[in-house]
C-alpha cells in the first residue's frame, strides 16, 4: 500500500461519509457546514486526478459560492421561523 | 486498478448517495444538497474513467468545468423557487409531503 | 409502509452503485485517445494549456451555451426576487471591522481574478476561475454593504452581465464568413481567445455574484 493509495482511500471514505452525513443529519445548519466540507475535499479530489482548474472551480464555486447561498437560505429560513404566525 | 478508476468507483458511490437522498429526504435543501452531490459523483465519474489509464484527459476536464458552473446556476435558480415556497406555504416541504400538523421546526 | 419504501429505494440506490461499479471494472481498453489529438492541435488553438484551449476553442459552442444558461438562470433569480420584496426584514447595519476588510481585500481579489484571466493561456486558470474569484469579491462587498446597485438594476450592471455572452457570440458570428460559427483564424486565435474570456469574466463574475445578491434576503 503506497502513501497514495492510502491517502486516495481516506480521502474517499471521507467524501463518502461526509456527503452521507450531510443528507442524514438532523439540523440543516450542520447539513451545510458538511456540504462545505464535502466540496473543499471534492477539491482535493480534483487535484489528485490532475485537474488543477477543476480543484480551482470547485473551491471557488462549488463550495464557496454553493455553500454562500445555501447559508443565506437557510438564514431565511430562520428569520421566517422567527417571525410571528400571522 | 489506476487511482483514477477508484475515484470513479467513489463518484458512482457519490451518485447513489446522492439519488437516494434526493428520493428521501422531504425537505427541499436537503433535496437541492442531494442534487449537488449527485453532479459531484457524476462528474467523478466522468474524469475517473476518461483518466483510468493514468494520462490526464482535458476534454472531460473541460465538460466538467463546464458542468460546475451550470450546477451552481441550477442550484441558485432551485433555492430561489424553494424560498418562494416557503413564503407563500410557510413551510420548506411540498404540499404532498408533509402532514397536515404544524410547521416542522427546522 | 414508509420503512418498506425507504429500504427499497436505498437497496435500489445500492444496486445501482454496484452495477455502475461492476461496468466500470468490465470496460475495455481505449480504443480512440483525445488527448494526443488535443496535443496535436494545440498550436493552431492560440494558447499552450490544454484545458483552456478545449473550453475555448475547440469545444467553444458548450462555453457559449454555458454562459447562456447562467444568464437564464440569473433572469429567472431576478424574476423570482421581485416577489419577496414585501417580506423583507431590513438587514443590519455592516460592522465596521467587516467593511473595512472588504474594503482591503476587494481590489486584491480584482488583482487576483487578472491574473488567473491572464494566466489561463499557459497554466491552470482562465475564464470561470476569475470569474469566480470576482464574484467573490462581489458577495464579500455584499455582506458588508457596500453594493447597493443590485436592489434596482440599472443599464451599466445589466451590461456587464450581457457583455460576456454578447462578445462571444459576437467573435463566433464573425467566423460564419469562413464558412462555419466560432471559427478562429489561426493567426489571431489567441487574441480573440483572451478576449472572449476578458468579458467572460467580468460576466461570470457579475452573474455569480448576483446569484446570491438577487436573492430575496438582500432587498434593502
Amino acid at each position: 500500500m503506497t502513501p497514495a493509495l492510502a491517502f486516495d482511500l481516506l480521502l474517499i471514505a471521507a467524501l463518502l461519509w461526509s456527503a452521507a452525513r450531510a443528507l442524514t443529519i438532523a439540523d440543516v445548519f450542520h447539513a451545510v457546514v458538511l456540504f462545505i466540507v464535502f466540496g473543499l475535499l471534492m477539491a482535493l479530489a480534483w487535484a489528485r486526478l490532475s485537474a488543477p482548474d477543476i480543484a480551482l472551480a470547485e473551491a471557488a464555486i462549488g463550495a464557496g459560492l454553493t455553500g454562500a447561498l445555501l447559508l443565506d437560505a437557510i438564514g431565511h429560513l430562520r428569520a421566517k421561523r422567527r417571525e410571528p404566525e400571522q | 486498478m489506476s487511482a483514477a478508476l477508484l475515484y470513479a468507483l467513489a463518484g458512482a458511490a457519490l451518485f447513489a448517495i446522492g439519488l437516494a437522498g434526493l428520493l428521501l429526504q422531504p425537505h427541499l435543501l436537503r433535496k437541492i444538497l442531494a442534487f449537488n452531490i449527485l453532479g459531484s459523483g457524476a462528474f467523478l465519474i466522468l474524469v475517473g474513467l476518461g483518466q483510468r489509464d493514468g494520462t490526464a484527459d482535458p476534454v472531460p476536464q473541460a465538460m466538467v468545468l463546464t458542468g460546475i458552473v451550470v450546477a451552481i446556476a441550477a442550484t441558485a435558480l432551485a433555492l430561489a423557487l424553494a424560498r418562494q415556497l416557503l413564503d407563500l406555504t410557510g413551510q420548506m416541504r411540498l404540499p404532498e409531503d408533509r402532514p397536515d400538523a404544524e410547521p416542522v421546526d427546522d | 409502509m414508509k420503512v418498506w419504501l425507504t429500504a427499497l429505494i436505498a437497496l435500489l440506490c445500492s444496486g445501482l452503485a454496484l452495477a455502475l461499479g461492476a461496468a466500470m471494472l468490465a470496460l475495455p481498453e481505449f480504443v480512440v485517445r483525445l488527448p494526443g489529438q488535443v496535443t496535436a492541435n494545440l498550436v493552431d488553438s492560440g494558447v499552450a494549456h490544454p484545458v483552456t484551449a478545449v473550453l475555448l476553442n475547440f469545444r467553444g459552442y458548450d462555453t457559449l451555451l454555458e454562459v447562456a444558461v447562467l444568464l437564464l438562470a440569473l433572469l429567472g433569480v431576478f424574476a423570482l426576487s421581485h416577489h419577496a420584496s414585501g417580506h423583507a426584514h431590513p438587514s443590519a447595519p455592516a460592522h465596521p471591522v467587516l467593511q473595512t476588510l472588504a474594503q482591503l481585500l476587494a481590489p486584491l481579489m480584482v488583482l487576483v481574478a487578472g491574473y488567473l484571466l491572464w494566466v489561463g493561456a499557459h497554466a491552470p486558470g482562465g475564464a470561470f476561475q476569475a470569474g469566480a474569484v470576482l464574484a467573490a469579491a462581489g458577495v464579500l462587498l455584499g455582506l458588508a454593504g457596500l453594493l447597493p446597485a443590485w436592489a434596482q438594476p440599472g443599464v451599466l450592471l445589466r451590461g456587464g452581465l450581457a457583455l460576456g455572452l454578447l462578445v462571444f457570440l459576437a467573435v463566433a458570428v464573425a467566423g460564419l464568413p469562413q464558412g462555419e460559427l466560432l471559427h478562429y483564424p489561426p493567426a489571431l486565435a489567441g487574441a480573440l481567445i483572451l478576449l472572449v474570456e476578458a468579458g467572460l469574466t467580468l460576466s461570470i463574475g457579475l452573474t455569480l455574484a448576483g446569484l446570491y445578491l438577487a436573492s430575496a434576503g438582500w432587498r434593502q
